[in-house]
């Protein structure tokens, strides 16, 4: 499908040695100028573009800011405030990499959004897909042990409830929980020992997701990317060569979205974080309500619903685990649920879902915030498993247009060749 | 092109949707809610700049009323006379650091003495720590006001389905003065107690402050107007008072303030031309696909 001949034609005598003996740009001409991408692919796949930009650039801020910052729990803080007044343009630094991390979860809901709607897990994307779940989890490894290191109330209560949580597996084989969270903690409490081996952990792991997001688009270029129509690439003609189509428009949703991120960190650097982080932290004083960055409230929330500890914890991490099982859970023939009159509601009630459970996962759990959490969580997890499956079974399909090039170009006996 | 479009909107405002519910959930005070007033600041939205001689003003209110509770600890001498604060004159500013004693490097003998403070050197706090603060005023903890306009904030009380809106105001008109109006809503809260409140020894009624709302600083502006003589002709009241210390703390919490908002604008306008030119690149590029 993706396969191709690559035009790349070494010019120079350098090129044509290298050509010979190392073929690199060859591979790079034919994957990202040739890669033919299918002509009708709308703005929700720029989405990838934006992942991998943002990922340099926390990567680059990240060791930037790594030259200034001490991972101590006495430094900590005061080292995150000396970039923040001190060093040369050290706010701008430390602004793009806090909003940056916000941003790049924002765009990789997008994107998973994008991929549920348009059925982009069904085969044969299912490995592409399930590598995009490792990197979904490997951020949120990232942004967690991120989040410990300006060292203020919330960075340390926070840590202090979630690797809590593994306590709870107590309940199973008496003083495991225990251990394990000890063992975690490097001690008897968060201390600066956490601290510094989450500082380790989150210096590392960026680079683990660079691997996986190799993977990720060599998976991708070996199968060839989905589309809103769902169809096969079938002709040429469905397709036109990645650059300079699909590049410019990467480049252009790119500009747009910088300018909304460059919003942020000029204009609200401290809008999607909380007042309570500029507190340095105090293991003596705990704050009236611990809330997670935006970006964990919807599995926040999962958890708080469950009275049982345990199973919260297991709700919460099966919750982005079935993800894994998404392309066997849906039995449907269509990918796109843009065919998928039944489908399609139960789509944007998921949608629905995650926002509510977002909402509720913000507010404190007591009262109706937490009866609506129940009823949010078990709709995420009725969608997943039972939806899925019995709606890809009953439901009719609406007629398929016979090709990518026939949705966009119209019936070639009907429709004029240009618009 | 109906359903992609949907699909786009539908994507992007899920995102938007629970990117501000967390803006919302930015600070919760324990206890009943109170309701605080957004002020004018000179600093706000992305015109927004310091007031020079309001942070002198301000800067005068916190050394003769706050400083003997209050420490300043994140800000040296040197600051004061830089840009985008209140930019004393040197001079000025050299000559008041020297009514400070700071402690002095180790002499030949290993003594620390003491030493008139210079530019270099950080306020000195009024406590040697935590534990002389405390058994000074009656166990209460006077914090560093250096962050503290950015430690705090204000509780949105709007119904969940106009949350939404109010965020998406908020985000357009760049609003993160939250800090500064909780500041001065409580410096301006000490109010008599409602009928039935009894107010225990040793604690005051603020209205501004978390649920009992009882808290352990006396009203320091219990002077009334007048009793900081302000240089300019600006009217020494009590309002003013809480309004220009209220705006020092603001660029003590964020000194960079000015030089982030002046390159914010530059860079939003490049971006907005950069976005521009681009799509009509893409246009023109597009224009054979179709
Ligand atoms: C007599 C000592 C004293 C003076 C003078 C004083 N404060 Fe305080 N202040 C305190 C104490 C004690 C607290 C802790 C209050 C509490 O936690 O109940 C406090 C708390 C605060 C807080 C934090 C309130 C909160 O939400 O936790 C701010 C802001 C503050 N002071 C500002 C000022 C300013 C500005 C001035 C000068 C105009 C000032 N204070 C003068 C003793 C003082
Ligand atoms: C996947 C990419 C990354 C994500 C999602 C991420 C996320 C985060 C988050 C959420 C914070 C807390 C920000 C705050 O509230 O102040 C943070 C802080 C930090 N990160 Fe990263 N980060 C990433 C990559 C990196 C890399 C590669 C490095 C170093 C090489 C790095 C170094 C740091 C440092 C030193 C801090 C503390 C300074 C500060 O808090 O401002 N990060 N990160």
């Amino acid at each position: 499908m993706a396969s191709h001949e690559s035009t790349y034609r070494p010019t120079s005598n350098i090129s044509k040695w290298l050509d010979a003996r190392l073929p690199v740009q060859r591979m790079m001409h034919g994957q990202f100028v040739d890669f033919p991408t299918p002509r009708n692919i709308n703005y929700l796949w720029t989405t990838g573009g934006l992942l991998t930009f943002f990922l340099a650039v926390q990567i680059v801020t990240g060791i930037v800011l790594a030259m200034h910052y001490m991972p101590s729990a006495a430094d900590a803080f005061n080292s995150v405030e000396h970039i923040r007044r001190n060093v040369n343009y050290g706010w701008l630094i430390r602004n793009i990499h806090a909003v940056g991390a916000s941003f790049f979860f924002l765009a990789v809901y997008i994107h998973i959004a994008r991929g549920l709607y348009y059925g982009s897990y069904k085969a044969p994307r299912e490995v592409l897909w399930i590598l995009g779940v490792v990197i979904f989890l490997l951020m949120m490894a990232t942004a967690f042990m991120g989040y410990s290191l300006p060292w203020g109330q919330m960075s340390f209560w926070a840590v202090t409830v979630i690797t809590n949580l593994f306590s709870s597996i107590d309940s199973i084989i008496p003083g495991l929980g225990t251990r394990i969270v000890q063992w975690l903690w490097g001690g008897y409490a968060v201390s600066g020992t956490t601290l510094n081996r989450f500082y380790a952990l989150h210096y590392l792991l960026p680079f683990v997701i660079v691997g996986v997001v190799g993977l990720h688009i060599w998976a991708l270029h070996v199968v060839g990317q989905n589309n809103p129509t769902g169809l096969d690439i079938k002709s040429p003609s469905d397709t036109v060569p990645m650059a300079p189509y699909a590049v410019m428009k990467d480049v252009f949703a790119l500009s747009v979205f910088v300018l909304l991120f460059a919003w942020f960190v000029f204009y609200l650097p401290d809008y999607l974080g909380h007042p309570d982080n500029y507190i340095e932290a105090n293991p003596l004083s705990t704050p009236p309500h611990i809330v997670p960055e935006w970006y964990f409230l919807p599995y926040y929330a999962i958890l708080r619903a469950i009275p049982d500890k345990l199973m919260g914890v297991i709700a919460m991490f099966s919750s982005i685990l079935l993800l894994i099982f998404v392309p066997w859970l849906d039995t449907s023939r269509v990918r796109s649920t843009k065919y998928r009159p039944v489908y399609k509601w139960f789509f944007w009630l998921f949608v629905f879902t995650v926002v509510a459970l977002g909402y509720l996962g913000s507010k404190p759990a007591e009262g109706v915030y937490v009866q609506w959490a129940r009823v949010f969580t078990a709709y995420y997890f009725i969608h997943l498993l039972v939806v899925l499956p019995i709606v890809g079974v009953m439901e009719t399909a609406k007629p398929l247009p016979r090709s990518i090039a026939e949705s966009v170009l119209g019936s070639p006996a009907a429709a004029p060749k240009h618009r | 092109m109906t359903t992609p479009n949907r699909a786009k909107i539908g994507a992007a405002s899920l995102l938007l949707a629970s990117a501000l519910a967390a803006g919302s959930a930015a600070w919760a005070a324990g206890g009943e809610p109170v309701h605080i007033d957004r002020q004018k600041w000179s600093f706000s939205g992305y015109l927004g700049k310091f007031d020079e001689a309001q942070l002198q003003r301000g800067f005068k209110v916190y050394v003769e009323t706050c400083a003997r509770c209050h420490g300043l600890k994140r800000i040296a001498f040197r600051n004061l006379v830089q840009p985008g604060g209140p930019s004393f004159p040197e001079a000025a500013v050299k000559s008041l650091a020297g009514t400070y004693k700071v402690d002095a490097e180790p002499n030949d003998q290993g003594k620390i003495l003491k030493r008139p403070a210079i530019l270099v050197d950080y306020l000195p706090s009024p406590y040697k720590n935590e534990q002389e603060a405390r058994a000074a005023l009656n166990g209460a903890l006077p914090p560093d006001l250096s962050l503290i306009a950015k430690a705090r904030g204000i509780e949105s009380h709007a119904p969940f389905y106009l949350v939404p809106k109010n965020m998406l105001v908020d985000i357009a008109t760049g609003y993160q003065e939250g800090g500064p109006d909780y500041i001065y809503a409580y410096l301006t809260g000490f109010k008599e107690p409602p009928a039935g409140t009894k107010v225990p020894d040793g604690m005051n009624y603020n209205r501004a402050f978390a649920s009992p709302h009882m808290t352990a600083m006396p009203n320091p502006f219990a002077g009334g107007d007048g009793f900081v003589k302000y240089d300019d002709a600006t009217p020494a009241t009590v309002d003013n008072y809480a309004r220009d210390v209220t705006a020092f703390l603001a660029w003590t919490a964020d000194p960079r303030l000015e030089e982030r908002k002046r390159l914010g604008l530059l860079v939003t306008i490049y971006l907005l031309i950069t976005a521009v030119l681009l799509y009509l690149a893409k246009r023109r590029i597009w224009a054979k696909a179709h």
